[in-house]
């Protein structure tokens, strides 16, 4: 630290700011890696299946009962996943419009990530200065609703550039997707920030600390960012442009390789970014109830990502969960769905909440 | 009247919130998993190193068997190599001059005795038609090999993998029974 101490504040900013950009960086995409594994064994358990359980790299030999076990797990799968994706053949049918084609993926990927750089991860770490968020912006959550729609061009250009039906259809089905949750995600988070009063990430948290979790008070809210959250990373029951069974993968049918890779990655890191936007606007961050006080110690500022991190994989669980218990929606009932039942909800919701504002307690 | 109406109920409110579904899909899916990952009893059968029991019945490679004594029951009649619809088997009879059975009393046993389980069927005509019980349809129903020439069994291949037969020996007291035929009076036991 004390070579540390030496620079000037601005240089400090940008090397501490780089540090935490590379290990949230880093820490998502392990996380995406092994949500495809979650996702994959959880998804074999519910259907009375084994799961992924022969990747054994030579190494598990030498490790007497442990490594066994972790192979039976699929422990190592990412890696031959990753290993897989890298090695393939990169296929560019010849109909395609190139440039499109190329860019899609990036554009599927990048706002999944980017999002999570106004997300409060932690309090301090170190000295009380050095906030465990990469941009602590006042207006963190409209940053976070423009990127996050971004996602969806991403998709509905892969739709166009893929020149062929089923993807056309997907991406079609993307964007009628979009205009019906989008508003009603919004709007149900208005009412969070009118309880709040500020927009910034870090003083929801706060705030949640000293009041108590936000989905206690914001159930309907919460209901409703939760079911939005489903349809904006294209999970089951939402997840139409992709659909399998009717339109053969939607909008990535064409993609192959690393690019598929992307595709798949931005899913997942969507459902990390979706988590953790729910974790601290509607479960209090990285605190617990007793466990609200910024971290005066490293081994507390440590304990903080860890709280963090557990409510972020219960709330990926979740999303893997429900993948297996509803069917598929069509898309008229999405659109009914978000037009006809969550506006006039998340509406009232507002209403309702700045009532109690205005007249219960201020 | 052929065609029946059902009566398709318009969903109460309740239903209409889709929380009883949610509510089922929660408790079936919660079902499955309970089993298979905490009891640890998934359906899927892990295949090489867990094997189905074979029933009873079952009609797996033919193999030819020996009887009690450990000599060869086929006594290279061909009725299989005829009766055998993908003419997967092809049996050499030892001729006029060839060697003789390996067991007292039988005429002849095949020089060589071949199945093809490529072409093999499973179709089990050969044990039904065979006289001596000398040919079984038996348990195996992984038979892998590297060349196509691999997969032609021969007599030596289909005796060591057919193992034993018990049963009546039919040609075992023939020359005793011909023997007395000779002597009068005839002995009846």
């Amino acid at each position: 630290m004390n070579l540390f101490d030496y620079l000037e504040p601005t240089t400090q900013f940008v090397i501490f700011s780089a540090i935490k950009i590379l290990i949230v960086f880093g820490v998502t995409m392990t996380f995406v890696a092994y949500a495809v594994l979650a996702e994959r064994k959880i998804s074999a358990w519910i259907q009375d299946r084994v799961g992924p359980n022969r990747t054994a790299p030579p190494i598990t030999k030498f490790i007497p009962i442990l490594g066994p076990m972790l192979v039976r797990l699929g422990i190592f799968q990412p890696m031959a996943d990753g290993l897989k994706f890298l090695l393939k053949e990169d296929f560019t049918p010849a109909y395609v419009r190139k440039v499109y084609f190329w860019l899609a993926p990036a554009i599927a990927v990048i706002p999944a990530f980017l999002t999570l750089a106004v997300i409060p991860f932690g309090s301090t770490l170190g000295n009380p200065d050095n906030k465990m968020v990469i941009a602590d912006l006042n207006v963190g959550i409209l940053y976070t609703f423009g990127i996050v729609s971004l996602g969806v061009y991403g998709i509905v250009l892969a739709g166009y550039a893929a020149n062929s039906k089923y993807p056309f259809l997907g991406g079609i089905r993307s964007s009628a997707q979009m205009i019906s949750y989008e508003i009603a995600m919004g709007m149900s988070v208005v009412a969070v920030f009118m309880v709040v009063g500020d927009l910034n990430l870090g003083a929801v948290v706060q705030y949640q600390a000293k009041h108590g979790w936000m989905v206690l008070h914001q159930p309907l809210a919460f209901a409703i960012f939760l079911i939005a959250a489903f349809a904006e990373t294209n999970r089951l029951p939402f997840d139409l442009p992709e659909s399998e069974s009717e339109l053969v993968g939607g909008y990535h049918t064409e993609y192959s390789s690393m690019k598929f890779a992307l595709f798949f990655l931005g899913e997942y890191a969507a459902m990390i970014s979706a988590s953790a936007m729910m974790v601290t606007l509607f479960f209090g961050g990285w605190t617990l109830p007793f466990l609200s006080e910024p971290a005066s110690s490293l081994l507390v500022g440590l304990l903080h990502i860890a709280i963090f991190i557990a409510k972020l994989v219960v709330l990926l669980v979740v999303f893997i969960w429900v993948r297996w218990m509803l069917p598929r929606f069509r898309y008229d009932q999405l659109m009914d769905l978000g037009w006809r039942r969550f506006i006039p909800l998340a509406l009232g919701n507002i209403l309702a909440t700045a009532l109690v504002l205005a007249f219960i307690s201020p | 009247m052929s065609t029946k109406i059902v009566d398709r109920k318009p969903l109460s409110f309740f239903e209409n919130s889709y929380l009883p579904t949610l509510m089922s899909g929660l408790k079936v899916t919660w079902k499955h998993f309970k089993k298979s990952a905490l009891q640890g009893r998934p359906l899927t059968m892990e295949y090489p190193e867990q094997k189905w029991v074979v029933p009873q019945g079952y009609r797996g490679a033919p193999y030819l068997v020996k009887d009690q004594e450990g000599s060869t029951k086929c006594v290279s009649c061909q009725l299989c190599e005829f009766v055998c619809p993908p003419k997967a088997i092809r049996i050499t009879p030892p001729g006029p001059n060839g060697a003789p059975a390996d067991r007292r009393n039988a005429e002849k046993a095949p020089a060589e005795f071949e199945i093809n389980m490529l072409r093999c069927i499973f179709c089990g005509l050969c044990q039904e038609v065979c006289p001596e019980e000398a040919i079984f349809l038996q348990k195996d129903y992984s038979l892998t090999g590297e060349s196509r020439e691999e997969m032609v069994y021969g007599k030596a291949k289909l005796l060591q993998m057919g193992g034993t037969h018990g049963g009546i020996q039919k040609w075992k007291h023939k020359l005793e029974e011909a023997e007395a035929q000779e002597v009068f009076p005839v002995r009846t036991n």
